[in-house]
């Protein structure tokens, strides 16, 4: 089609009116994937606040069962919590050395971020073992299985955001920074800083708030 | 034509900005600050020199405050004209969120206080018992 047709039939906006959109075609895949992925991250986000509004809903729905103060540990908390940030950072690290095309600094950043994440998994499972244990398993009462669902929820991405990991960086191993494999590997951190995102709200509600005198 | 469509560029969220320098430096003021409001989180959780009604909201602010942090120095979100479809789609999940969660929770509340069993449900209850 010639552009004088294109004008024609009104496929153009024309020289002087420019309405910031159409004429360039669509954006290239380097954006459009990653904003696909943010928006799967943001319904993610609505997911997790439907649990979070069960928990707090069932909070004290206790069934003369355990309650929140002789549950939690502040200190398992902190650790989780500190273990989390840095992978977070660390995983932006990965990234900026990712763009310098970087691949010893990219894998090391990328190994150091699962590591602290596999950390923090451990002290969650380690929490849960001693919860069920002591007969504070997600059966016990509807605040136990609504904490289960939420917190189990996030610890289950943790634990896909792990394997992603592993993923990227065999692919990175294998076929180098090509553009596609660039593309996932900026979703993976845009995943990886939501989940970080989702335990501020989990250890200030659940846990912090769960804890107070 | 190049310096205009430089102007209704895109980036996409997560996106690394131009020099390594800069680049750092904002993740190392993001983990900085999400460190001091983590900080403040758990010693305005412990400490018993505070109005203790408030502890909670003053929780949830600063928790809300560290996402924010997140959102700017980790996920590159921003007011800046590139990140303008970045922040209307956050802006849509942000509404959603609060509604979703105050909705469920004021509506639940007030079924918890008004809908409690009946005199007369619980003299079955019990009778079964």
């Amino acid at each position: 089609m010639s552009s004088n047709e294109a004008t024609a039939i009104g496929f153009t906006h024309g020289g002087s009116e420019d309405t910031g959109l159409g004429h360039r075609g669509p954006e290239s895949k380097s954006i459009v994937v990653p904003y696909g992925f943010w928006l799967f991250v943001l319904s993610d986000m609505i997911l997790f606040s439907a649990l979070f509004a069960t928990y707090a809903s069932l909070a004290n729905a206790t069934d003369g069962g355990p309650v929140t103060n002789q549950l939690f540990d502040r200190t398992n908390v902190a650790i989780e919590t500190m273990a989390l940030l840095i992978s977070s950072f660390v995983c932006g690290l990965a990234m900026i050395a990712a763009k310098r095309r970087n691949m010893a600094w990219t894998q090391g950043w990328l190994a150091l971020t699962a590591l602290l994440g596999l950390v923090f998994l451990a002290i969650e499972i380690r929490e849960f073992v001693g919860m069920i244990r002591i007969g504070a398993g997600p059966q016990r009462s509807a605040f136990l299985s609504a904490f289960f669902t939420l917190v189990g929820c996030h610890g289950a991405h943790v634990t896909a955001g792990l394997m992603w990991i592993g993923t990227m960086m065999a692919q990175l191993w294998a076929k180098g920074f090509q553009p596609h494999i660039v593309r996932r590997l900026l979703c993976l951190s845009v995943f990886w800083h939501a989940l970080d995102i989702i335990w501020v709200a989990i250890f200030t509600i659940v846990y912090l708030i769960g804890t107070l005198p | 034509m190049s310096e205009h469509d430089h102007d209704l560029h895109n980036v996409a969220p997560g996106e690394p900005h131009d020099t390594m320098l800069s680049e750092t430096v904002s993740y190392v003021v993001g983990l900085g600050l999400a460190l001091l409001l983590t900080g403040i989180s758990f010693w305005v959780a412990s400490t018993s020199s505070l109005w203790g009604p408030g502890v909670a909201v003053g929780l949830v602010v600063l928790a809300i405050a560290q996402m924010g942090v997140h959102l700017v120095f980790f996920l590159h979100i921003t007011s800046g004209p590139d990140n303008t479809n970045n922040v209307l789609a956050l802006a849509f999940g942000v509404l959603i969120v609060f509604l979703v969660m105050i909705g469920t929770i004021w509506i639940m509340a007030h079924m918890n206080t008004n809908m409690g069993p009946s005199p007369e449900m619980m003299n079955l209850m019990t009778q079964r018992g």
